[in-house]
């Protein structure tokens, strides 16, 4: 490993890696605009200057690799001299229009300006050039042209990540500007990770300008739960609701991007038709009870059900928007202490859905079809349980997470299920599912509890909670801890952590991991060569 | 003095094949390909201490040494026919007058370097210079002296002649590079160096017209000949446009050396009108303007000019007399490199418009005495740290102008018009310049 020396510190620098990246390793930040680390290197906005010795000029940090022995110096007289140089050349043509834009608070040149420049300007308002300002330029990004640095960040992202090249710099000097081509427009699946890697206001998102100043929003990582794929997230909230989804960088996932759907995929949610609270059938309407009388009554069902045809009469399906720590916690009680071992699971994607590309997105759009095979369910199984219910064998059916109405169709769930005696549903909105249902439990959604997805690739992937689940709503784990103390008077672990540390005792699959040492990129499954 | 790269002036026709091999064209050719290895040519092109005539004056075998031997990928050699130097026009008249003096450099210099494709970069503009090079190549290519097997040796050596569209960037080397690719003329941050990845990824020699129209002279008479003309560092015959104020403008070859007086008064015929001599800038517009007690002091070459404090750049000399206004020069300076500015990197983008928009209110009467310090620092703080040297080129003239001239923009500012506006020379430049603007 290259030995660099960096203000004085010395620095191992991995071969390869550039200036900015070495130095980050010792905690030294060396600004930069143009520079991202999942784009090539193009140098153009020398906002990364630097000194290094034995050089006559000074150096950009992002194109100058390491080499042993190289001694570098970030704050001297001449890299200070540069980087308030650029600035102020940066902010000649900018509009200066920081209250009426969006992103404020996370623009790398109101950043910069403080920590780098806090000079007066010597460039008179009136002389800046004018360019085009709130242009929609397509799939839900604005372009303002004037706030534009011109660090070709956008452009490098559609040639190089996308290789669709909807974005490009048309005029010279400083009438340069970002635009589309005459008469197109933004057209692919990845565009909001332009307005993620434009380091100023000039890209921002339809959906997302002028709902929320930033400095207001809370960040939690995650997992997106878009399709089988799962890409690291931070989920952007505010008092109990989402503001945005961003991508979080995964070099085993997602690097640092996400698909459209996925980043947009949150408002499904926190919709009218969440459940606050447990319901019951009564006569033809549901209506919202207690947990307590709600577990009672299912209990009294399960056993009555078991006591007069056997705990096989009584079946669950699981969907695969399950956690693993819920299918398995499910699991568990099905078969250790109901006793029954119909058990199917269920992983749905609508119709028209978008299939398989190149970059991330899946066609199957259940996070967590990988985990629950690793838990030895059976994939799918639906059959045999509408076979079960024809021959009058199978009486009561628990459905987590799964809407077997919307996915079969009225009539076909009628003609396979509707002889069932007694349909319960834990689920987080009131679906076509919950409207046949005699009992239906409220559940969190992913982004209200901890947990764990398995990615199609076999990767662990912890969720945490951003906030708490609505209403009466409860993470399933422990509805289902509570149902089944309802059912023997036994505990049973409710968090996560204690699930999953259950789950990796008792599974292969995922023995040798724990809930907190899946760290922030996950990691594989036990049996996987990586 | 003999004529070297300007015979066409003596021989009449030289275009033409038969005419130009009647005059011993193409021996330095056949030299190259039976009698010397790669290595030899290369070496005396090193030892005549050849040094690029596009503006670096980077010594040529150098250059040439650094193309890997051996090297796994093709190499290419361009020809940087884009000249778009203000005061420049020495290229366009070897294009025009001297072709096979150009082809033969570029063979000769391919058979240096392993290369067997050569792109030469015409200016935009170059269609009748392009019409020109075009019959000439097709003309050798007939004789078997360019395609395959020249002469029978087994070299091969393609010659493509390509039109840029249009931008003084074009020709920087990596910009034309990019160009050549079919994108954008944004100049490369280097390294990596075209002599390791230029065009298309593949190790690169571009040299300008002028530089490889030396070469075939060198291989048939030697590099200790070569280096005999001028002085020994910076040695040849040298194409010098002159331009501006002068009685006889125009494109002379004259050696190395030749003082910058003898070129203006005697070469030149003397300053326009009987009028005193004010300033030059010596190579093209990039570079620090002398005032007249410096000009009459200089020798024309590269380090000469250096030790006095400018650059020669591509020879293009500008020369301006008494009457004509220093502010409004530097702003027609500064216009023509804000208006080329390729806009890729910030210093140079954001800092020669704010220089052109300061020039234009200190001649207008509208500056500040403050806006001289601003100019100074702006133009400071763009040399040295943009991508490629543009940035410098208007950097230069400014911090050169503003000191040495300064009476004048102080005047400006003083007066509250400029000085000039009514009388002299300069008031044809402003009635243009208004209507301009
Ligand atoms: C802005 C800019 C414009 C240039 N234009 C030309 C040009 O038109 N012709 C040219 O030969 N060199 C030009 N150069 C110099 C080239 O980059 C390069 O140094 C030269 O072509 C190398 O050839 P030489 O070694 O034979 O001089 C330019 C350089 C800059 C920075
Ligand atoms: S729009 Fe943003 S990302 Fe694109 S070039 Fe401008 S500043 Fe960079
Ligand atoms: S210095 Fe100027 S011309 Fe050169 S790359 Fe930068 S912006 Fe373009
Ligand atoms: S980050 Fe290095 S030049 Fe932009």
């Amino acid at each position: 490993m290259p030995k660099v020396t960096i203000d004085g510190r010395e620095i191992d620098a991995p071969d390869g890696v550039n200036l900015i990246q070495a130095a980050e390793r010792a905690g030294i930040e060396i600004p930069h605009y143009c520079y991202h680390p999942g784009l090539s290197v193009v140098g153009n906005c020398r906002m990364c200057l630097v000194e290094v010795e034995k050089a006559p000029k000074l150096q950009i940090a992002c194109n100058t690799r390491v080499a042993d022995g190289m001694v570098v110096h970030t704050k001297s007289e001449r890299t200070i001299r540069a980087q308030k140089a650029v600035l102020e050349f940066l902010l000649i043509n900018h509009p200066i229009d920081c209250p009426v834009c969006d992103q404020a608070g996370e623009c790398k040149l109101q950043d910069y300006y403080m920590d780098y420049d806090a000079q007066a300007s010597r460039f008179p308002l009136g002389k800046k050039n004018k360019k085009g300002k709130a242009l929609d330029v397509g799939s839900g990004v604005m372009l303002d042209q004037e706030r534009c640095i011109l660090c070709a960040r956008c452009t490098r992202f559609f040639d190089e990540v996308t290789h669709t090249s909807e974005l490009a710099i048309f005029e010279r000097g400083d009438h340069c500007e970002i635009d589309t081509y005459p008469g197109r427009k933004i057209d692919n699946k990845y565009a909001g990770n332009v307005v993620d890697i434009c380091p100023v206001g000039a890209l921002t998102e339809k959906d997302f300008r002028f709902r929320m100043r930033v400095w207001y929003l809370h960040r939690t990582p995650s997992v997106c739960g878009g399709c089988e794929r799962g890409c690291s997230i931070d989920i952007y909230h505010h008092r109990g609701r989402i503001y945005r989804y961003k991508p979080r960088y995964n070099p085993a996932v997602n690097s640092y991007w996400m698909c459209d759907e996925g980043r947009h995929g949150f408002p499904a949610l926190q919709g009218e038709t969440r459940l606050t609270a447990p319901l019951a059938q009564d006569k033809d309407r549901l209506v919202p009870e207690t947990w307590a009388s709600a577990l009672r009554r299912l209990a009294s069902r399960i056993r009555e059900f078991g006591n007069a045809n056997g705990a096989n009469s009584i079946g669950a399906v699981i969907g695969a928007q399950s956690t693993n720590e819920e299918a398995f916690a499910l699991k568990r009680l099905m078969v250790d202490t109901i006793g029954s071992d119909r058990l199917a699971t269920v992983s749905w994607s609508a119709p028209g859905a978008s299939g398989d590309d190149e970059l991330l997105i899946r066609a199957n759009k259940n996070p967590n079809t990988r985990g629950l095979a690793a838990l030895g369910l059976p994939a799918h199984g639906l059959d045999a349980l509408a076979n079960a219910v024809a021959a009058g064998e199978l009486k009561m059916l628990i459905v987590m997470r799964a809407d077997l109405v919307r996915m079969l169709g009225e009539e076909e769930f009628v003609r396979r299920f509707g002889a069932l005696d007694y349909m319960v549903v834990l689920d987080t909105d009131a679906n076509e599912t919950c409207q046949m249902a005699n009992q239906v439990l409220p559940i969190a959604a992913y982004p209200e509890l901890e947990g764990s997805f398995t990615n199609f690739q076999g990767r662990v992937q912890r969720l945490s909670q951003a906030f708490p689940p609505p209403g009466q709503a409860l993470p399933a784990i422990e509805a289902l801890a509570r149902l089944g103390h309802a059912l023997d008077g036994g505990e049973r672990p409710s968090s996560a952590k204690d699930v999953f540390a259950e789950m990796a005792a008792a599974e292969s699959s995922f023995r040798g991991l724990t809930l907190e040492a899946l760290g922030p990129n996950g990691a594989e499954l036990a049996g996987l060569s990586s | 003095m003999e004529r070297i790269l300007t015979r066409w002036i003596d021989i009449p026709d030289l275009r033409h094949l038969n005419v130009y091999e009647a005059h011993g064209g193409y021996k330095a050719l056949r030299k190259a390909l039976f009698d010397m290895t790669p290595e030899e040519i290369i070496n005396e092109v090193k030892a005549s201490n050849l040094r690029g005539r596009g503006g670096a004056a980077f010594p040529t075998g150098v250059k040439w040494s650094f193309i890997p031997k051996d090297s796994k990928k093709p190499v290419y050699v361009c020809c940087n026919a884009d000249e778009s130097e203000p005061g420049t026009f020495a290229n366009r008249y070897q294009l025009e007058n001297d072709p096979h003096g150009i082809i033969e450099g570029i063979l000769i210099t391919c058979r240096a370097v392993g290369a067997h494709t050569c792109y030469v970069y015409l200016r935009g503009e170059f269609n009748l210079q392009k019409r020109r090079l075009d019959e000439a190549i097709a003309e050798a290519r007939a004789k078997g002296y360019v395609g395959r097997n020249i002469m029978g040796s087994g070299f091969d050596v393609e010659i493509y002649t390509h039109r840029g569209a249009g931008a003084y960037i074009c020709g920087e080397e990596t910009g034309l590079l990019e160009s050549l690719e079919g994108k954008r003329a944004y100049p490369r941050n280097r390294p990596p160096f075209p002599a390791i990845q230029g065009a298309f990824g593949c190790p690169t020699v571009v040299n300008n017209v002028e530089t490889l129209t030396n070469v075939p002279h060198i291989i048939t008479r030697g590099g200790d000949w070569y280096k005999s003309i001028g002085p020994e560092k910076s040695p040849g015959p040298k194409l010098f446009c002159l331009s501006g104020h002068v009685n006889k403008p125009g494109l002379y070859e004259l050696p190395m050396g030749y003082p910058l007086k003898d070129l203006i008064y005697e070469v030149g015929g003397g300053i326009l009108g009987g009028k005193k001599l004010k300033g030059v800038i010596p190579g093209g517009s990039s570079f620090p303007i002398f005032t007249a007690e410096e000009a009459v002091k200089v020798n024309m070459d590269f380090d000469s000019v250096r030790a006095a404090g400018s650059l020669m750049g591509t020879a293009g000399v500008m020369v301006m007399n008494e009457d004509t206004c220093m502010v409004d020069a530097l702003r027609t300076i500064a216009h023509f490199y804000h208006h080329e500015s390729c806009g890729q990197c910030t210093p140079c983008r954001e800092g020669c418009g704010w220089i052109e928009k300061l020039l234009i209110d200190l001649e207008a009467g509208r500056g500040r005495m403050e806006d001289l310090e601003i100019l100074i620092d702006a133009a400071t703080n763009m040399e040295g740290n943009t991508v490629c040297v543009l940035a410098d080129s208007l950097s230069m003239p400014v911090k050169s102008f503003v000191p040495k001239f300064r009476d004048e923009f102080e005047e400006h500012v003083r007066l509250g018009r400029c000085p000039f506006r009514e009388t002299g020379t300069a008031a044809k430049g402003h009635a243009a310049a208004a209507a301009a603007r």
